[in-house]
């Protein structure tokens, strides 16, 4: 560390040069991005686990889902993804009101199997970098099931470490989601305002 | 006991006219699509998926329902010996895999379990940590490189493919439980195994209803249920297969066909991009 703390221009610039060149050193970097994407998962593990001990009525626990949803996982991201090709062709306005009526429907589908939770716990195992995002596995015991497994793919592409999407014993839930908003979107003659509409109520 | 060489020779002549017929039908229609997958028979497989839902609300459910009111011990009583008669079966798949170790295990576990387990009532193995490694001969297929083929939904039993619709039938046919024991006690090991297949369906009715009666297109949900997940557990098994099975030169990867196979999905392949 220089003991000069003014920082001259050149010395910035060659900090950002040094530092450019560091990114291209993928280890050390990932050895980090992967630590980071392993405590992303362990502390949204954490909370879904203080959730359901909560104590609190089915109600508000989903609203706390929905919370838990939009901190650690990249709902616009994973909104868009699970449109499909619908999504290229929808307005801003659109797509940020189908977004928004997306996260209370994915918190509300999957929060309300939260019971199946109870007395179970997520042990994280493991993170590392494949391809452009990172991986973190997981094993769930739940009370008299085998254990299975859980990977959750983690990306920092929107500026912060979210996780999106999770693979529970290969189902992969962006293609299942994926699968049931083209049927939903088909079944409403690909009105994207009706399905936005109806999402709320699903 | 009838193990003589007619009878195994007859065995292997069966086996081998089965392999010829699930690589027939498996390589008789059509690849999987950008999603990889492979189901020229939709019209057909959509209308058995019909049926097979109309059969879970009016039979299934209700019976599932019925048998959930029995109490848990004894479900779980009922649940483990019809695994434990599953195991042999699951032994001869292992070695016709190669797969000499899981063979090992699932021997171990099938003796524990019959002894320490009081024959088969108490799953004692799984509390060991040793859990099962079941199997069947769709997967003894896939090892031997027989590709999946298209999927089909089968009337009663499900989802399936091709190749898994020739190993149930071979399961069937040549499970050594059944072969071995006389007919009665046969017959009552498959109704042990109705009762353990009632018991599934009740304790998870939650993951079974939202499929089948809340999705917006439950055929399309199951089918890609079924094929991700048989695809995972067969990848699984390659992973762990030992040195002496890898020498197989008419091993398939799964994951190796289709690009979405790894799990991968891109969210950000377009959105950032504009």
């Amino acid at each position: 560390m220089p003991s000069d703390l003014t920082l001259s221009r050149r010395r910035f610039a060659a900090g950002l040069a040094t530092a450019a060149a560091l990114a291209t050193l993928p280890l050390p970097a990932l050895a980090l991005t992967a630590d980071a994407a392993k405590s992303l998962v362990d502390k949204t593990v954490a909370d879904i686990n203080s959730i359901i001990n909560s104590g609190k009525s089915e109600g508000a626990m989903l609203k706390d889902f929905e919370k838990l949803f939009t901190r650690y996982a990249d709902v616009p991201a994973i909104a868009r993804s699970v449109l499909g090709t619908a999504a290229r062709s929808a307005s801003k306005a659109q797509l940020s009101a189908y977004t928004k009526a997306f996260q209370g429907y994915i918190s509300r589908k999957y929060g309300r199997r939260f019971r199946e939770f109870i007395g179970g716990r997520i042990d994280v195992a493991e993170a590392k970098a494949v391809k452009s995002y990172f991986e973190v596995i997981s094993t769930a015991r739940l009370q008299g099931e085998t254990p299975f497994e859980v990977r959750w793919h983690v990306s920092d592409k929107s500026g912060k470490s979210l996780f999106f999407n999770i693979i529970i014993e290969g189902v992969n839930m962006l293609a299942s989601e994926r699968t049931e908003m083209g049927a939903l979107l088909d079944q409403r003659g690909g009105d994207l305002d009706r399905l936005i509409a109806d999402l709320k109520s699903i | 006991m009838g193990l003589n060489i007619s009878f195994i020779s007859g065995l292997f002549r069966r086996i081998c006219a089965l392999v010829m017929l699930s690589a027939l039908l498996s390589a008789c229609a059509g690849t999987p699509d950008s999603n990889g997958i492979n189901d020229p028979f939709e019209p057909t497989n959509r209308k058995i998926h019909a049926f097979n839902k109309g059969v879970d609300r009016a039979l299934v459910g209700p019976a599932s329902k019925g048998y959930g009111v029995v109490p848990e011990p004894l479900k779980r009583a009922v649940g483990n010996v019809a695994d434990t008669l599953d195991i042999p079966g699951d032994i001869a798949n292992n070695l016709l895999q190669f797969r000499l170790v899981a063979a090992a295990e699932n021997t171990l576990r099938l003796g524990v379990n019959l002894t320490f387990g009081l024959a088969g009532t108490i799953d004692v193995s799984s509390e060991l940590g040793l859990q099962g490694k079941p199997t069947d001969f769709g997967e003894t297929l896939h090892v031997w490189g027989v590709g999946e083929g298209p999927y089909v939904e089968l009337p009663l039993a499900g989802p399936s493919t091709a190749r898994d619709t020739v190993g149930m039938l071979a399961d069937l046919a040549l499970n050594p439980v059944r072969l071995a024991l006389p007919t009665k006690e046969a017959n009552a090991a498959t109704i042990l195994k109705l009762f353990s297949r009632l018991g599934d369906r009740d304790r998870f009715s939650d993951t079974v209803d939202s499929l089948l009666y809340e999705s917006a297109d439950s055929y399309a949900q199951a089918r890609l249920l079924y094929l991700q997940n048989r695809r995972f557990q067969l990848g699984k098994g390659t992973g762990t297969a030992p040195a002496d099975g890898s020498g197989d030169d008419g091993f398939i990867d799964p994951y190796a066909d289709a690009p979405s196979d790894d799990g991968f999905i891109d969210p950000y392949e377009d959105p950032y991009a504009q």
